[in-house]
């Protein structure tokens, strides 16, 4: 019965309900910075540098095991309609410690003690899910630096318009008030394991169909595992992975 | 992150036989890079490279009131954040003193050009006026983000729209506008900073060249009416300048002025 109101389901933008934007990712943009990358879904593109391992000042904030892991996530202002007021503001920091969660657990950062690694992330244009294209252009930037790590981390946004699941939600579907509603849940995973890093949730759900939601993230995240892959191969073949 | 007394001294001594690390004269300016719609969220928003240097600007719009001393005229705010996205000197938290200048400059090379008509931003005299806001973003920082930033922002400025009201009078994002930033026309401000190191005087520095720099000057220059005209000025740095050296720059700038403007033809 569910399935027969899914397929007439229409998206706004003529999508599939599990059809991603189009995604384009490219390795080191930033000549500064020891790792870098842009991940794009559509029209959202961030962008993302890796500074480190380095010192970590102050000193009492250094961690004698491991190096600490320190994500700023922000919005350029004129990333938005309404002008987004320079510097961090509480969704920011929020997003930015979510993200630090949501990579972590890929990283093998045991061997630079009393060190940080600093990920910064900024958003030229946001139109939805800009905190899951960010953390797979960190995901990327965090491999180009050369920091240790398990796998790339996959992130991506799975939504419910009434009770339609989607994949990858646009602003204006986010913006969907009919019915249930609209429902955002963001997600990232390992990619190549079924352990996921990041769960954000904004909206209603049913339990029964969290199930659902994580097999659509993780058919999602297989997709853009590949374009990351792509990525990174493509700078190293391209200029044997030097910056 | 200061360059070692090694380096500064190398340079120096280059710099007196007129060489470069790159191989550039002293006062060669490295290749520049404009390109358009950076966000389409803003109103406007230009990428300049210069070399390895980046930078992108962004316009956006706003309604407000007018400044009390200025009550038929619209706003200008310039700002600017250096993010540590650009470079390993850059920090999170409050901007330190060159966060702070670079807006500024920015701000007086744009306004004192008269570039943009603020007189023609009022909605209603005395009550609601436009405020242009100029954002300015170092993505790489390799040197003269002072340069970079003043001509993104005149790129940004040139390709910006003003946003479309709705019935209410406020602004509708989803209306196409067709109407540009009234501008005045043939003018087109640019910045020029000379930095000073040792006894040479030289454009357009890589980061590691304006690490070892004494001092620097920024000069805002625009064309009217077929007259160069220098808008803004402003020196840093300890090291004083010779009424010789302050001479030679002027002889450079306005070259330089026409070499620029003539390159940026294909993009602006």
């Amino acid at each position: 019965m569910a399935k027969e109101k899914e397929s007439s389901f229409k998206r706004s933008d003529g999508r599939k309900l599990n059809e991603m934007r189009p995604m384009i990712a490219k390795v080191g943009i930033i000549p500064n910075a020891d790792g870098s990358a842009m991940f794009t879904f559509g029209n959202t593109i961030a962008i993302a540098a890796v500074y480190g391992p380095r010192k970590l000042h102050p000193q009492h904030m250094q961690n004698p095991q491991k190096a600490v892991l320190r994500c700023n996530y922000d919005l350029l202002s004129f990333s938005v309609s309404d002008r987004k007021k320079p510097g961090p503001s509480r969704r920011s920091q929020e997003i930015s410690k979510v993200t630090e969660w949501a990579l972590s657990p890929a990283l093998d950062l045991n061997s630079f003690p009393n060190t940080v690694v600093d990920v910064q992330i900024y958003i030229l244009q946001a139109d939805a899910g800009t905190r899951t294209a960010g953390i797979n252009a960190a995901s990327l930037a965090l491999a180009h630096a050369g920091i240790p790590m398990r796998d790339l981390i996959c992130s991506v946004a799975v939504g419910k318009l009434d009770k339609n699941l989607v994949v990858d939600l646009t602003k204006e579907e986010e913006d969907f008030e009919e019915g249930e509603g609209a429902t955002d849940f963001a997600m990232a995973k390992i990619a190549n394991s079924d352990e996921f890093t990041l769960m954000q949730l904004d909206g209603k759900i049913q339990p029964e169909v969290i199930n659902e939601v994580t097999k659509l993230a993780t058919e999602a995240c297989k997709q853009i595992y590949e374009v990351q892959k792509k990525a990174l191969k493509d700078v190293v073949e391209s200029n044997g992975g030097k910056k | 992150m200061e360059i070692s007394n090694l380096t500064k001294e190398t340079l120096i001594r280059m710099f007196k036989e007129g060489k470069r690390f790159d191989s550039r004269q002293l006062t060669e300016l490295r290749d520049i890079e404009v390109s358009y719609n950076v966000s389409n969220k803003a109103e406007g928003s230009a990428r300049v490279k210069i070399g390895k240097t980046e930078v992108v600007v962004g316009v956006k719009m706003a309604m407000g009131e007018p400044y009390p001393d200025s009550p038929d005229k619209g706003n200008l705010t310039v700002s600017a954040d250096l993010l540590p996205l650009a470079s390993p000197r850059f920090e999170m938290g409050p901007p330190d003193f060159p966060g702070i200048e670079l807006p500024r400059l920015v701000d007086r090379i744009i306004r004192e050009s008269h570039i943009i008509q603020l007189d023609k931003l009022v909605i209603k005299e005395g009550e609601k006026v436009w405020t242009v806001f100029i954002d300015v973003y170092p993505i790489n920082d390799d040197g003269n983000l002072i340069d970079a930033a003043s001509l993104g922002a005149v790129a940004a400025l040139k390709n910006a729209k003003i946003p479309m009201l709705d019935k209410d009078g406020k602004i509708d994002y989803d209306k196409d506008s067709k109407e540009s930033i009234p501008l005045t026309k043939d003018i087109s401000p640019l910045s020029f900073s000379f930095f000073k190191i040792g006894d040479s005087v030289i454009l357009d520095p890589t980061r590691e060249e304006e690490e070892a720099a004494d001092a620097r000057i920024t000069f805002g220059i625009s064309k009217w009416n077929g007259q160069y005209v220098i808008n803004s000025c402003q020196k840093s740095g300890e090291e004083p300048l010779t009424q010789a050296e302050i001479e030679n720059m002027m002889s450079v700038i306005t070259k330089k002025f026409d070499e620029v403007t003539q390159k940026l033809k294909k993009y602006i």
